[in-house]
């Protein structure tokens, strides 16, 4: 039948990666999404990069939000991306990075595969707009 | 089947996780070609035990679906796992946020937990969920635990995807007229009082036996039909095959965890026995083409009301007395009516 088509539903992953232990914005993002009309999975505290990509691959997310406050960006960020792309995932997934991220840290993460970052006072509007423009188109 | 599913569908049955990720998202999506992925899946179906977990919100089911998945892990069979979360009835969005409890399954890819949005639509749902089994079950997971919703006593539709259901009942969830009502407590073959070192176990405990005790009643009555003055015989329950189990559990330390497992074992091996196997998937079959007769002749006919000018132009017709709703749906009906028995002259 050619009438098989639903609409598509923005998948995110907002994940906690690393030890520190706020995760007052990584809540308050997850409730923007979910009230953007995306569905949000949220990982909790404390997560691995392993963690994070296991749970990034079964959820089969269009987007992970890592929200890092620690300073460890540079080791736990690229972690992520190596595991997305073991598993074939990393060129259709959109991954943005929250927090706080030294300007002087931010083209190598760039580099790595990180779409867009994120600092504090960055506006929710502009990141569910960025989501909705640049999440991956999948056929 | 187009060439990407088909590509799709063969990494799956060669066991990559991500293509299993693929698949269920082309089913939630309902994206163009699902029907014939899940056509084929299929004949790769049927080996799985799938155990429905229900029960109010806080009893406390991702926790236990979280020890309960590490228990076959550790016996050394793969688990897969669904968890349904409510979507939100104005935006569509949701937070789905089971995946947190799964503290005892993190790193181990063999446990396939994926999170799953009610996105509004309840019947759609049991068709998403069942069909996300079977990927499961395709791809060769032992056991796969379905956790749902949680929201209300009205989750009958779990049956149609499961096995056996368990029903999780956390101590002090109402008076003893609670478990008289209708409906998920009719459901359940096992169940489960989550969090028994609670004050108030005891007594949910001792409910809860006493409404699966007379439980037979109800039923065993109907068949008698005439006879119904008729004393109901004290064993017609067990030899009518199973009763329903109860189990005490504390899912957060894991204790009771592996008697859960030995009655939902037994179970199985209830259903195997009895042939009550093959009589449940036979009605879930039935209950599933009779869902997509449903959809599908719902989906013809909306683009037969388009083709002739929307539903509205009807309406009007019928709050100005010129025609009524039966009259409409005869005439909508009745050229689908005419095709059907010309096909079978």
């Amino acid at each position: 039948m050619s009438t098989d088509q639903g609409q598509r539903t923005i998948r995110c992953l907002v994940a906690k990666v690393g030890l520190d232990g706020h995760d007052r914005g990584a809540h308050v993002i997850a409730r923007a999404f979910r009230d953007a009309g995306f569905e949000v999975i949220y990982s909790g505290l404390h997560r691995s990069p392993d963690e994070v990509v296991q749970a990034a691959v079964q959820e089969d997310v269009d987007v992970i939000g890592i929200s890092i406050l620690s300073g460890a960006h540079n080791t736990l960020v690229p972690k992520i991306l190596d595991g997305l792309d073991e598993y074939g995932a990393l060129s259709d997934t959109l991954v943005i990075v929250g927090g706080i991220i030294p300007e002087d840290d931010r083209p190598a993460l760039r580099e790595a595969g990180v779409s867009e970052i994120f600092g504090p006072g960055a506006s929710m509007d502009e990141t569910v707009e960025f989501v909705r423009r640049n999440a991956p188109e999948r056929e | 089947m187009n060439d990407a599913n088909r590509d799709l569908l063969d990494d799956l049955l060669a066991g990559e996780h991500r293509a299993l990720a693929r698949v269920i998202s082309k089913i939630e999506d309902r994206s163009p070609g699902y029907r014939d992925l899940v056509s084929a899946l299929h004949e790769h179906t049927g080996d799985a035990d799938v155990v429905g977990i229900t029960g109010s919100p806080g009893a406390g089911k991702s926790t236990l679906v979280d020890k309960l998945a590490k228990h076959y892990r550790d016996e050394g069979l793969t688990v897969g796992v669904i968890a349904i979360d409510p979507s939100s009835p104005f935006t569509g969005g949701s937070v789905l946020g089971d995946r947190i409890r799964m503290a005892s399954n993190v790193g181990d890819m063999d446990v396939f937990f994926r999170s799953m949005s009610a996105r509004g639509s309840l019947g759609g749902l049991s068709t998403a969920t069942a069909d996300a089994v079977k990927a499961l079950d395709a791809f060769g997971k032992d056991v796969v635990l379905v956790e749902t919703v949680g929201a209300g006593q009205n989750e009958i539709d779990i049956v149609k995807a499961a096995d056996t259901v368990a029903v999780l009942v956390p101590p002090g969830s109402g008076d003893d007229i609670q478990m008289l009502k209708a409906g998920i407590l009719e459901i359940g073959d096992v169940f489960v009082v989550n969090k028994a070192d609670m004050p108030g176990a005891d007594r949910t405990v001792q409910e809860l036996r006493e409404m699966i005790h007379t439980r037979g009643d109800y039923t065993e009555t109907g068949h008698h039909g005439d006879d119904a003055l008729q004393v109901v015989e004290p064993d017609l329950a067990e030899e009518d095959g199973w009763e329903p189990q109860l189990v005490e559990t504390v899912a957060k330390s894991g204790e009771g965890v592996p008697e859960l497992v030995e009655v939902l074992a037994d179970h199985v091996e209830y259903l195997e026995a009895s042939g009550t196997r093959e009589e449940r998937a036979r009605q879930r079959y039935a209950e599933e083409i009779r869902t997509l007769l449903r959809e599908d002749t719902n989906r013809l006919l909306a683009r037969e009301i388009d083709r002739r000018g929307g539903l509205e132009a009807f309406v009007d017709a019928v709050v100005a007395r010129e025609s009524d709703p039966y009259t409409v749906a005869d005439d909508l009906v009745d050229p689908l009516a005419e095709c059907l028995a010309e096909g079978s002259n």
